[in-house]
């Protein structure tokens, strides 16, 4: 089977800690940025006007118009507003988008926003559009609800949760799968570090009937194949087994996939 | 006043408990929980006299079916690619649309308007050694930046009211917005890293933001035992740098059972080696200059 694996968390990506391979590609990731001519403009303040994010200053006593560029969406509305021709548009570098060839069957592509990006979103859409989608996808995703996250489930067809057995982990849980819920995704949870803590989760999964995929266990000696950028899978044959059979527990719950 | 963020770039580096340990060891503080993804820190605190209000984080366009002709001017403009023809119709993705209003200003009909979005709040109250200030991103929303600078907004008026000098930061994971947020206008930080590959990567990554914004950085290197090599290659890195290593903090599954019962560490287990450590490091990092 091929697999691409794509590290969508921009922000911190750290697939490439654990897995490396040959460089097939590089690319860059840009967004547009408006350039405001001072001599064409006549200083209307419609673009000022237009702009939903206070990404242009406008002082009309002093004739003062400049581009805050971190705060620029690229959405083009200064550009429609601009009726004298003032506006044009530049380039700026957002991140990069890396492909590498691990093996026969498995590619990985690295999504990496730029220190100082305010928003990892476009270097995530354009890791993910950079496949063609013919092989199995594993979609590594940022942590949290937002916009970064949103980006990446959206595009798939399963999502899997891993939590732990803790209060804050119950908690951040819930709210994912409220997210998921609102956005109609299948999903089911892998308890990670399971031993810590309490029970809670369970009984949670159990009444809202979430189905629980894996656990794996609170364990020093897992915590330091981790913390050397080691695979488990790779290091303990237990769990090449574990994970083949979790593959196919999602497949059971997608029988389009099959 | 000082403000102190705590950071992490890696998510589930113990950013969060150890806030509510640094909470714990002040009088008169006021916390701020700008992870407002997944806000956890009340889950400790147990704030009480809470205070609640709506926050209004963005607008989305809306269609009227009736009036559009769709003539998809609008799906020309949108660069969000959130507007579409679907079964003939011009549909706006809700999670797509970014607010921008272009489609609303292009469309020739004016089918098209904005919807506020208020399902997000934040939360002020009180709790044994201060106030705290925290939020609730409604899931799926964009944002977060926008309320994390109500949050330190808040947290910045009533450390005014309450004549508290000291705000400690509890901030997201990773780099983007809602970090930078949490950072602008903070005078210390403290980045949480553990001794994994993954740690030291993201710890160098946050580090060069914070440096960025000529924020001093101070690194706890938490659970150092998991791997001595790592913690020793993190140490040297922030040697060479002169960075602060302000401490390292053992792995201590009491640290969990003191979350279990809704107490920080240094409530929990005050005479324990991690609690001592925490206030070390306390004293270390509110006492520089």
């Amino acid at each position: 089977m091929k697999v691409s694996l794509v590290d969508c968390d921009a922000e911190e990506p750290n697939v490439c800690e654990f897995i490396e391979g040959e460089s097939l590609s590089w690319s860059t990731v840009k967004q547009k940025i408006p350039v405001i001519d001072a001599d064409k403009c006549i200083f209307c303040g419609r673009c000022f006007e237009f702009c939903n994010y206070h990404a242009i200053v406008f002082l009309p006593p002093a004739r003062f118009i400049q581009v805050v560029e971190d705060l620029c969406h690229d959405c083009g509305a200064c550009l429609y507003a601009c009726e004298y021709g003032a506006i044009t548009e530049k380039e700026k570098d957002l991140g990069t988008i890396k492909t590498l060839n691990v093996n026969k069957s498995l590619k990985v592509v690295e999504g990496r926003a730029n220190i100082g990006v305010y928003s990892p979103v476009p270097v995530i859409r354009q890791a993910i559009e950079s496949l063609n989608g013919e092989s199995l996808t594993l979609l590594d995703s940022p942590p949290g609800i937002s916009c970064p996250f949103i980006v990446t489930v959206e595009k798939a067809d399963f999502v899997v949760l891993v939590t732990e057995p803790t209060p804050f982990g119950l908690n951040d849980l819930k709210l994912s799968v409220a997210t998921l819920q609102q956005l109609h995704k299948p999903f089911g949870v892998i308890v990670n570090r399971a031993g810590l803590g309490n029970g809670e989760v369970y009984e949670w999964l159990k009444v809202k009937s979430i189905p629980l995929l894996m656990e794996i266990p609170f364990d020093k000696e897992i915590a330091r194949i981790y913390s050397e950028g080691k695979l488990l899978a790779e290091k303990k044959q237990d769990y090449q087994y574990q994970f083949t059979r979790l593959l196919k527990k999602i497949k059971h719950l997608l029988p389009w996939m099959k | 006043m000082d403000e102190i963020a705590i950071l992490s770039g890696k998510g589930g580096t113990g950013k969060t408990c150890l806030s509510a340990a640094f909470a714990n060891l002040c009088s008169n503080v006021v916390i701020a929980d700008c992870d407002v993804d997944a806000a956890n820190l009340y889950l400790i605190l147990q704030p009480e006299n809470v205070y609640e209000e709506k926050f209004v984080s963005r607008q989305k366009a809306v269609i009227n079916r009736e009036t559009c002709d769709g003539c998809g001017v609008c799906i020309d403009y949108c660069r969000f690619e959130a507007i579409s023809y679907k079964d003939g119709l011009v549909t706006i993705s809700e999670t797509s649309c970014d607010g921008c209003m272009l489609c609303m200003r292009v469309c020739g009909n004016k089918s098209i308007k904005m919807v506020s979005r208020d399902n997000s709040c934040w939360y002020s109250g009180t709790f044994n050694n201060g106030m705290m200030v925290y939020a609730r991103l409604e899931p799926g929303e964009e944002n977060s930046g926008k309320l994390v600078n109500m949050v330190r907004r808040k947290a910045r008026e009533i450390a005014k009211e309450i004549v508290s000098n000291t705000i400690i930061i509890d901030g997201p994971p990773g780099t983007g917005c809602p970090v930078i947020s949490s950072l602008t206008g903070a005078k210390k930080a403290i980045i949480v890293t553990e001794p994994t590959r993954s740690g030291f990567h993201d710890m160098k990554r946050i580090i060069e933001l914070i440096e960025s914004f000529k924020v001093k950085p101070n690194v706890v290197i938490n659970k150092y035992d998991l791997n001595l090599d790592i913690s020793c290659q993190i140490a040297d890195w922030c040697f060479d740098r002169k960075i602060s290593v302000a401490g390292k903090i053992p792995f201590d599954v009491n640290v969990v059972e003191a979350m279990l019962n809704c107490k920080s560490i240094v409530e929990w287990m005050p005479k324990s080696e991690t609690s001592k450590e925490i206030i070390t490091i306390w004293n270390k990092v509110s006492k520089d200059e």
